[in-house]
């Protein structure tokens, strides 16, 4: 469905039902030159099960057609106008890598429009290799390659995706491959350029709940540390086996994860 | 440069798809001969059947031994996943299909397997959606065959029996400009030698019965999805794009993305037309697999040297094989086909149809049969068998005359194989 947020059109997948203003709104936000489908295994689940749910494509990713947002800080602040353009005074904020900063962000400047705080495969800064930027800057096929290399365990390299049929490294270079020409060097840049995470982790005050895979080089376990000490309310669940796009890799443990979660902190609405 | 360390083709043939099971950690891909999976709870159940959770209900919509298979296949063709079928013909249909209803329309190549051209030109008429065909070199009589209400370009990588080789990447880009996708069997060059998704193509779907299988005991298809084709800026797809009630309204671009269609074939065409691949049948077609790469080496080998016999004999009046420089289609076959042009050729006997008639009949080591891309070397009389019910005209399109022979050459030791055709060539003009 879409949204208009400063007057540009947004685009949002709902899991299959409107949303409901009477039911607590859970925005899923994707990781870098990705689109909303990242969340295609969790958005229905949670859509069917009490929840009003969206998934969005961030500016200038997917089906949202204005230019992506050169800062971590400027994404954060265009997901506070959405909860609000939504109808919801609060949503239970949901990130994936530099989707992850955006909601750390989020959380700790616009805490009234933030309920709970989820980060999967989070961290408090994600330094990008240079090898991977320059291939980003240069609109090389290399960059998809190492992203995806990178972003999945060593065993996912192998396949064994929960959806029967798919092969999920294909799947995933695919929906960068679809990505607009110079967002993902954008992305990139802006999660290189995010240099405040444990002043933010500082400020947040609602609750939180890290997922962590243990074979994520990408955000590997010692870069959730500072997330770990400065949140002041903080669960954590490890996913073994799992590496940085878990939500794909291992989607029932982020389901049960983050349900759990929701439960524990009173969110739950029966549907 | 940085290495990715993406796993490589061969790599990828014996293990992709599969992790060792987690109850006794078998290492071969284990058969999982079962009707239905055991539901966690009565909320795992429903989550399942609402696609809310991913998982096996019912072995005739997936299956884990068939689903090892599936994303096998579509590691090796770089595609985002694949619906594994009961044969090549069952994955063609449900790939039309998921695509349109009665009222759509194919623009077809007119060089393809018997079978696919009676659904095409005969059975699929009876439901409403019609084909026209186009020579398959004739790359602008595919432009000015479309219509407004096609929704497939259609071919074969290489022709049947004919070994046309489209202009696939110029192909692509007329459907392309037609808002349509463009679906290759690419069943006679396996993803060894020809990687459609690479060239513009959409959807792949194979015969895997033939090389990838290679062994000649289990019958099999594939659907591939390359997850390239836009199907919301199109609008001509409304199984795609539109509410589909049976799911609630679900919308398959808006959820599943470059998934959409290959999750539609699955969830509406395995669970509505059936035609799932058995457990067995895909356990088989993975021992294939695992050693596609070097059977496509030696039956590429083995085909050189039976066509260089073949090329200087008096009985012979013609070889239709793109590695040869007279084939019409050779330098687009060393552009797109590099590692080689597969090992299914045609010829031409001399004498006609009592020529080829004694020719068979002699051979010892050949068998004659209808299959193609097995260990064994086949030989087969098109106009008589295969393309039997095409009338003069159809087999005139399709470029199958009387005198047309086909060879798939096997695994054999290649000296037995020129020794056998020798002596049937030979008997051919008694």
């Amino acid at each position: 469905m879409e949204f208009t947020v400063d007057g540009a059109a947004i685009s949002a997948t709902t899991g299959g039902r409107p949303l409901d203003p009477c039911k607590p709104l859970i925005m899923f936000l994707h990781g870098a030159a990705l689109d909303r489908t990242s969340w295609q295994l969790q958005t229905r689940y949670f859509s069917h099960s009490g929840y009003s749910v969206m998934a969005v494509d961030l500016p200038g990713h997917g089906r949202s057609n204005e230019p992506p947002r050169s800062s971590i800080e400027s994404y954060a602040e265009w997901v506070s106008g959405l909860v609000a353009a939504a109808g919801f005074e609060q949503a239970h904020l949901v990130g994936h890598s530099m989707g992850g900063l955006i909601a750390l962000e989020a959380a700790a400047r616009f805490s009234r429009s933030v309920s709970t705080l989820t980060m999967i495969g989070g961290a408090t800064a994600i330094p990008v290799h240079p090898a991977l930027l320059a291939a980003a800057e240069a609109g090389d096929h290399l960059a998809y390659e190492l992203m995806a290399s990178w972003g999945h365990g060593r065993r996912s390299h192998l396949g064994g995706h929960q959806t029967p049929g798919i092969w999920m490294m294909g799947a995933t270079i695919r929906l960068w491959e679809r990505s607009r020409p110079g967002v993902l060097a954008a992305d990139l840049h802006a999660c290189n350029d995010y240099s405040h995470g444990v002043e933010a982790a500082d400020a947040v005050t609602c609750p939180s709940l890290l997922i962590s895979g243990t074979l994520d080089v990408m955000t590997p376990y010692r870069a959730a540390e500072p997330l770990r000490h400065n949140l002041g309310d903080v669960r954590e669940v490890m996913i073994e086996g799992a590496g940085h796009v878990m939500m794909t890799e291992h989607p029932d443990q982020v389901i049960d994860a983050l349900a759990a979660f929701l439960q524990e902190v009173g969110s739950e609405v029966q549907p | 440069m940085v290495d990715p360390r993406l796993l490589k083709f061969d790599t990828l043939s014996v293990h992709a798809g599969q992790h060792p099971d987690s109850d006794f950690r078998a290492r071969a891909v284990p058969i999982y001969q079962t009707t239905s999976y055991v539901f966690r709870d009565v909320e795992h159940a429903a989550g399942l059947f609402n696609l809310e959770r991913q998982g096996h209900i019912y072995s005739r919509i997936s299956n884990p031994t068939v689903a090892a298979l599936e994303e096998r296949l579509a590691a090796l063709e770089g595609g985002v996943g694949a619906v594994a079928t009961a044969s090549g013909m069952s994955a063609m249909f449900l790939g039309i299909a998921t695509l349109m209803g009665a009222g759509g329309h194919i623009v077809s190549s007119s060089s393809l397997y018997g079978g696919s051209n009676n659904l095409l030109a005969t059975t699929l008429p009876r439901f409403g959606i019609t084909t026209t065909f186009v020579h398959p070199r004739d790359t602008d009589g595919f432009r000015d065959a479309i219509r407004p209400e096609t929704r497939l370009v259609f071919g074969e990588t290489l022709g049947n029996p004919g070994l046309e080789i489209m202009d696939v990447e110029a192909i692509a880009e007329i459907a392309h400009e037609a808002g349509v996708p463009f679906m290759l069997d690419n069943t006679f060059a396996t993803p060894y030698l020809f990687r459609p998704f690479e060239w513009g193509v959409d959807l792949i779907y194979h015969s895997i019965t033939k090389f990838i299988g290679g062994h000649g005991v289990a019958i099999g298809g594939a659907l591939v999805d390359g997850g390239t084709f836009d199907w919301e800026s199109s609008g001509l797809f409304p199984t795609l794009t539109e509410p589909y009630s049976s799911y609630h309204g679900l919308k398959f671009t808006e959820e599943f993305g470059t998934q959409a269609f290959i999750i539609r074939a699955r969830v509406e065409g395995l669970r509505d037309f059936g035609a799932p691949l058995a457990p067995q049948n895909a356990f088989y077609i993975l021992q294939g697999t695992e050693t596609l790469s070097i059977r496509m080496r030696k039956h590429i080998e083995n085909t050189r040297q039976v066509v260089e016999f073949l090329d200087g004999r008096p009985e012979v009046s013609w070889i239709s094989y793109p590695e040869l420089p007279d084939h019409p289609d050779h330098r687009r076959a060393l552009k797109l086909m590099p590692e080689g042009c597969g090992a299914i050729f045609a010829f031409g006997i001399k004498g006609g149809r009592e020529a080829g008639k004694r020719f068979i009949e002699r051979l010892g080591v050949f068998s004659h049969l209808a299959n193609v891309g097995d260990a064994r070397s086949l030989v087969i009389h098109p106009a008589s068998t295969t393309h039997s019910t095409m009338d003069k005209e159809q087999l005139e399109r399709a470029g199958v005359g009387e005198d047309l022979i086909r060879l798939s050459i096997g695994l054999e030791d290649p000296s037995d194989l020129i020794g056998d055709l020798a002596s049937a060539l030979a008997a051919s003009r008694r």
